[in-house]
């Protein structure tokens, strides 16, 4: 089977964050990064699935030229093949992300190379869209599962299971399909200094998607967006913290608030 | 007519559909248009004729054979044809998986954008929201064009709240057009949850661990101060990627979102994707041999120190108490 994984480059986020002095960006100057964590599991969840059933896999993702790290740390894992869209940096929104991704998909079947399923994250860490996979399904004809945290491919058919209510709810699709995944699904691997090695000689295939930064999706006869105008921070509640003790010596002042506040019954 | 997609089970609205609700009723209220409501499922007109407390003034409940399973694309698509018959300006759902599932089929089938997870609608000319990003730790201000405009609203960002006067719902059947490939993907079956556990995400009480653990063989000190406190663990995403604890038990953006009356983060630093789960929390108490680590900022009380010693300590103290 062949598989293509869509992956998004995230800044790598600590305890605080800032942003760049226009406000449209976080400011990454002292930050790394990284694939969005249910993308990193959606491609460990392909590496995993031709190891079982043979085939191919893919990764693209849509981004700046340095978003080639994030497609080498797949390559180092076990993806085959390495896709780059490359972007002038700025922030696509999900409309003109997916239609970027449905061009990708259409160029690489008119080369001969089609896909028995699309695995993406359930939502980018950073822009949380929650859409990008239904409409790149929608506009290729394929069924779309969302939120899947168990996958089993088997004779053609993919059965899927996403959290709901405490429960599961099981969802079963024919191939091709598109299937986007939450973390949990797998715990992704490290990849191996040989792995590294191999990814680091790999050619990365680039090209420029077309509607680069006009806002328009391509291909699609209404608007793209949403349209960002500024990032801000929350406001803070800044609260007092009373501190109770230090060491084993503070319990019987946490068991009177425990107490207090009644989740213990004295 | 601001139009609004409502979950409901059983004949009872979601409650996170009725935060959408009293969120779309003050909009609509100020830009002087009607809400109305569509629904899905069994017993959805029943469900129905109880958003008049909400405000509600028509609702459509869609009638297909096939459609009391959820099926997203179908239910997208009444949605979309929907949008053709009551033909609102708005059309809003809560952020919840099917929420953002939904609404996304149905924005994308009319070549609409769609924004999620609102806090804040600003209508006008230059139609304009403040949306969540990275699960709520950032906000965006953004425009959204269209003709329709789609919303998903952010969940526990809203108290719901009825109307002293509840209107008379007039309650309309709605026969969606559906194409055979709106069915491919349905509920085929359904995993009940486990009886008797402590779900995090409505435990009372959680006690949650982080690197400061050290391993997984530590977490026998959370798990006895939990089950003393009738309460659940949940770790951070430092604890599920070095495969110490089962993802499931994850607190945050990636993991569950969690709302006790205490949070007692033991070992925690405070990442962002970690605050976004548990700011829901009515009081956090750290327990942490840092005094400077940022999930102090949020907490309400503190403890100055090891938690191999702490928690233990307050294990026996509570046992103590017990015992006398």
């Amino acid at each position: 089977m062949n598989i293509l994984v869509c992956v998004k480059r995230v800044p790598e986020t600590g305890g605080r964050v800032s942003l760049s002095a226009d406000g449209r960006e976080i400011d990454t100057r002292y930050l790394g990064f990284t694939v969005s964590p249910h993308e990193e599991c959606a491609t460990e969840e392909a590496v995993r699935l031709i190891e079982a059933n043979g085939g191919s896999s893919t990764v693209l993702t849509l981004g700046p030229e340095t978003a080639a790290d994030q497609l080498r740390a797949a390559l180092a894992i076990g993806i085959d093949r390495a896709i780059l869209l490359e972007t002038d940096g700025q922030d696509w929104d999900p409309v003109s992300t997916a239609a970027a991704i449905v061009a990708a998909v259409r160029a690489e079947a008119a080369a001969g190379v089609t896909y028995d399923l699309l695995l993406m994250g359930n939502e980018a860490a950073d822009s949380g869209d929650f859409q990008v996979g239904i409409r790149v399904a929608l506009a290729l004809g394929l069924p779309c599962i969302n939120g899947v945290k168990s996958l089993e491919v088997r004779d053609g058919v993919a059965t899927a299971r996403r959290e709901a209510g405490g429960g599961w709810e099981v969802f079963q699709v024919p191939l091709p399909a598109v299937v986007a995944v939450r973390e949990g699904i797998n715990l992704p691997r490290y990849p191996s200094v040989p792995g590294r090695l191999r990814a680091k000689k790999k050619e990365i295939e680039r090209f420029v998607p077309e509607g680069r930064g006009t806002g328009v999706a391509a291909g699609s006869s209404g608007p793209a967006g949403p349209d960002k105008i500024r990032l801000r921070l929350p406001a803070e509640t800044e609260g007092r913290v009373e501190i109770l003790g230090s060491g084993a010596d503070a319990a019987p002042a946490v068991v009177d608030l425990l107490e207090r506040i009644g989740v213990l019954s004295a | 007519m601001i139009l609004a997609f409502v979950e409901q089970a059983g004949g009872r609205p979601d409650r996170s559909s009725l935060e959408a609700l009293t969120f779309a009723r003050r909009l609509a209220a100020g830009m002087g248009v009607p809400l109305g409501a569509v629904l899905f499922g069994a017993d959805a007109a029943a469900a129905a004729t109880e958003l008049g407390a909400y405000g509600v003034g028509s609702a459509w409940v869609v009638e297909h054979a096939d459609l009391d399973s959820y099926a997203p694309a179908a239910w997208g698509r009444s949605v979309a044809g929907l949008v053709g018959v009551a033909s609102p300006s708005i059309v809003l759902a809560a952020g919840t998986d099917r929420g953002h599932e939904v609404l996304a089929y149905a924005a994308a089938m009319v070549d609409a954008p769609m924004a999620a997870n609102c806090l804040e609608i600003r209508p006008g000319d230059s139609f304009e929201v403040t949306r969540q990003r990275w699960g709520g730790s950032l906000l965006e201000d953004a425009s959204l064009a269209g003709p329709v405009r789609f919303v998903t609203i952010a969940e526990h960002a809203t108290q719901p709240q009825d109307v002293p006067t509840p209107l008379v719902v007039k309650v309309e059947s709605f026969r969606p057009s559906l194409a055979e490939s709106d069915l491919r993907v349905r509920v085929v079956a359904r995993v009940a949850p486990e009886v008797g556990k402590v779900s995090l995400a409505d435990a009372r009480v959680v006690v949650g661990g982080g690197r400061g653990v050290g391993g997984s063989e530590a977490f026998s000190e959370l798990e006895e101060l939990a089950g003393l406190l009738h309460g659940a663990v949940g770790v951070s995403r430092v604890v599920t990627s070095a495969g110490w604890r089962p993802h499931s038990q994850q607190v945050g953006q990636t993991g569950t979102r969690i709302a006790p009356d205490i949070y007692i983060a033991c070992g925690i630093s405070g990442a962002i994707q970690h605050i976004v789960g548990c700011k829901a929390a009515k009081a956090i108490l750290v327990i942490n041999t840092d005094p400077e680590a940022p999930i102090m900022s949020r907490a309400a009380y503190a403890v100055i120190g090891d938690l191999h010693a702490v928690v233990p300590a307050i294990s026996a103290e509570i046992r103590r108490r017990q015992a006398s």
